[in-house]
């Protein structure tokens, strides 16, 4: 009833290949856009900004890196958490070595250092797939846990193994405060965001799915595999990248390689299946999902009026993720963006469904 | 010398124990092309399950015997290991048929994940022992060749003795009894063994609980020499390069890729460590896997058929 596309006439192709067709989805995401920059900020607590709002978005932005890698390409990854180490660490050089980086500067640096290191571990993607390539990412991810911890040079000879950035700020606005943090997060996720939906529907992003889909086929009608793999390889590890270091920089400020361990690896392969393989969309569900069902866990039994060990929660988690993997892969391989989009069919016909 | 040929030995023995998990991955693979993620987890999950039993039993059938012990925990644990093939294959692999190898990938790290959780819900987070009276001593063998002699730890004797008695039940079974030749019936073509009556559901429970013995024995070597822990699930992820080294569907290659990263690990620790900082452990076996990849894909042993791109 509200939903209806039904008198929204397309003229030109460009009007038709728009990337929200329907004039209520441009509504509803210039409404979100609307209250994500200017309500959230005004009406949230500082707790929930800091707590919840910035991990989820950089954990969005890491799933989408990792989305297009493993969702659009088909190129299964296990070592997203090395990317994002690369990504916080070369940014974090670049801002400790040169004097008056600017901030946006290094993280894009960071990213493209994640770019170079992405590519070189998908070289091995030229010759092997499936669970082979799994291993040779598993080994990009115990490689960089071990540089970062024992090669001084990285952490520019700090002592405690764990590095810092204090100080932060862009054009002369500091980065400190829990709404200014978020602000900035959520600038990169929405840019962040446009660039991946508009890289997904070009024609290097129908070559990427070619490749998923069926690669020698793929590689018949001129695709070119070398082309198409790396170049999922690097644009998803360039994103990682910066995700990785806007969660060192932004969202804990000191961190050491424990931060991007093999289990933030898989935490983030987790959300991107939650939320959809393939979908841009999915992998916000997915962030949103995994960032907020341990907060519910843990407030569950207090409504529920018991209380449980906080290390039965934590057992209860894993348990719960590991069946919702299975009930997900089985049940629904598209995750929540699949049963948004149901959701959407169905509104289409509300409220007479024939 | 001496130095060396211990580090060798030292080597030989860890390699012994990655082998030990190694051939769970490979047996599931072999029988039904699923490269099980969760093999760690039922590592972990059968330790558990033994070291608790074997601590619960005198308690509440009131005996005293550590061997009567021990030996119905691993019945139970067994039973256990069963029940869980039994579960997986109902729950999750039977509705995942005909799927590609990464969706099953991932389905078993789900299952992975869920093990974990549910192990360490039931039988508790601690540090369990578990003790079936193998002897602690090192051995101290050729002292005339050798200044100080060289020091064998038993334990690992013991543990390479169980993986060699392991590896010839399993060839045996797979290549003697009828059940085994219809594990590699469906492991060849799933359609194809269903269709002259090879009752595929059966098989897979079946495999899955090898795999878990393979699993229990593995946990119970490993849980005595260093105690039973969450960290035990984790030893699986260095038993993975070992079998890409081995190939994926070779039980021989699951022992010689073992022992070879066991070996190399230890002696590139000792002799390349130091200049490279330390603790390259932690990746070498990956490194090895990987460069290994790129010139032989299939593995030491493994079949020539591979996704090649």
């Amino acid at each position: 009833m509200f939903y209806r596309e039904n008198g929204q006439f397309k003229s030109s192709y460009r009007a038709d290949q728009q990337i929200f067709p329907i004039a209520q989805d441009r509504l509803a995401i210039l409404v979100l856009l609307l209250v994500a920059f200017i309500v959230v900020p005004l009406g949230v607590s500082d707790y929930w900004m800091r707590a919840i709002l910035t991990p989820f978005l950089i954990l969005s932005l890491a799933a989408l890196g990792l989305n297009i890698l493993v969702g659009y390409c088909g190129q299964i990854s296990l070592g997203t958490g090395a990317f994002m180490a690369v990504g916080a660490y070369a940014a974090y050089n670049f801002q400790v070595r040169i004097d008056g980086m600017p901030l946006i500067a290094s993280l894009l640096l960071g990213g493209l250092c994640a770019t170079i290191i992405g590519v070189l571990f998908g070289i091995p993607s030229l010759r092997i797939k499936g669970l082979y390539l799994a291993v040779a990412t598993l080994a990009a991810q115990f490689f960089t846990d071990w540089a970062f911890l024992r090669i001084q040079w990285f952490t520019n000879n700090s002592s405690s193994g764990s590095v810092s950035v204090a100080g932060l700020n862009v054009f002369g606005v500091p980065i400190e405060s829990p709404v200014q943090k978020y602000l900035f997060c959520l600038v990169f996720v929405v840019v962040f965001a446009l660039l991946a939906k508009n890289l997904v529907r070009s024609a290097i992003g129908r070559e990427w799915m070619a490749m998923r889909d069926m690669d020698v086929a793929a590689a018949v009608i001129g695709i070119r595999p070398v082309y198409a793999k790396l170049t999922a390889f690097a644009v998803s590890s360039f994103i990682v990248g910066v995700a990785g270091a806007l969660w060192g920089f932004i969202h804990l400020g000191a961190w050491e390689p424990a931060a991007f361990s093999i289990d933030r690896s898989f935490q983030l392969l987790f959300m991107v299946i939650i939320g959809g393989l393939g979908s841009i969309m999915g992998s916000f569900f997915g962030a949103a999902f995994i960032v907020l069902l341990p907060l519910f866990l843990n407030q569950l039994p207090g409504w529920l009026g018991f209380s449980i060990s906080t290390a039965l929660a934590s057992h209860l988690e894993t348990m719960i993720f590991g069946a919702l993997i299975v009930f997900f892969l089985i049940v629904e391989p598209h995750g929540l963006a699949r049963l948004w989009s149901t959701g959407k069919e169905k509104l289409r016909l509300w409220p007479f469904p024939h | 010398m001496g130095f060396f040929l211990e580090t060798l030995f030292g080597g030989l023995m860890v390699g012994m124990l990655y082998s030990l998990i190694a051939i769970g991955f490979v047996l599931i693979y072999k029988a039904s092309g699923v490269f099980n993620f969760a093999q760690g987890a039922m590592v972990l999950f059968a330790a558990l399950a033994m070291a608790r039993f074997a601590e619960w039993f005198p308690q509440w059938f009131g005996f005293e015997s550590q061997i009567l012990a021990n030996i119905l925990a691993f019945v139970a644990a067994m039973g256990v290991m069963v029940i869980v093939a039994w579960l997986i294959e109902r729950l999750a692999l039977s509705k995942l048929v005909n799927q590609e190898g990464i969706t099953l990938l991932m389905a078993t790290l789900g299952i992975a994940y869920f093990l974990d959780g549910v192990g360490q819900t039931i039988f508790g987070n601690d540090i369990y022992k578990i003790d079936v009276g193998m002897p602690k001593e090192p051995l101290m063998v050729l002292q005339d060749t050798f200044q100080g002699g060289l020091l064998l730890s038993q334990e690992d004797l013991i543990a390479a003795l169980v993986a060699a008695g392991l590896v010839v039940v399993l060839a045996i079974f797979f290549q003697k009894t009828a059940t085994g030749r219809a594990l590699r019936a469906v492991a060849d073509d799933h359609q194809a063994a269903q269709s002259i009556g090879i009752p595929l559901k059966r098989i897979w429970v079946i495999v899955w609980s090898v795999a878990g013995f393979s699993a229990l024995v593995a946990g119970i070597i490993w849980g005595s020499k260093l105690g039973v822990q969450f960290s035990l699930s984790l030893v699986a992820l260095k038993a993975l390069p070992v079998v890409i080294l081995g190939g994926l569907t070779s039980i021989p290659g699951a022992i010689i890729g073992g022992l070879l990263i066991g070996v190399g690990e230890k002696l590139s620790e000792i002799y390349l460590g130091p200049m490279l900082g330390g603790g390259i452990e932690i990746w070498f076996a990956y490194v090895l896997a990987l460069v290994f990849l790129l010139v032989r894909p299939q593995g030491l042993f493994g079949e020539k058929i591979i996704d090649r791109v």
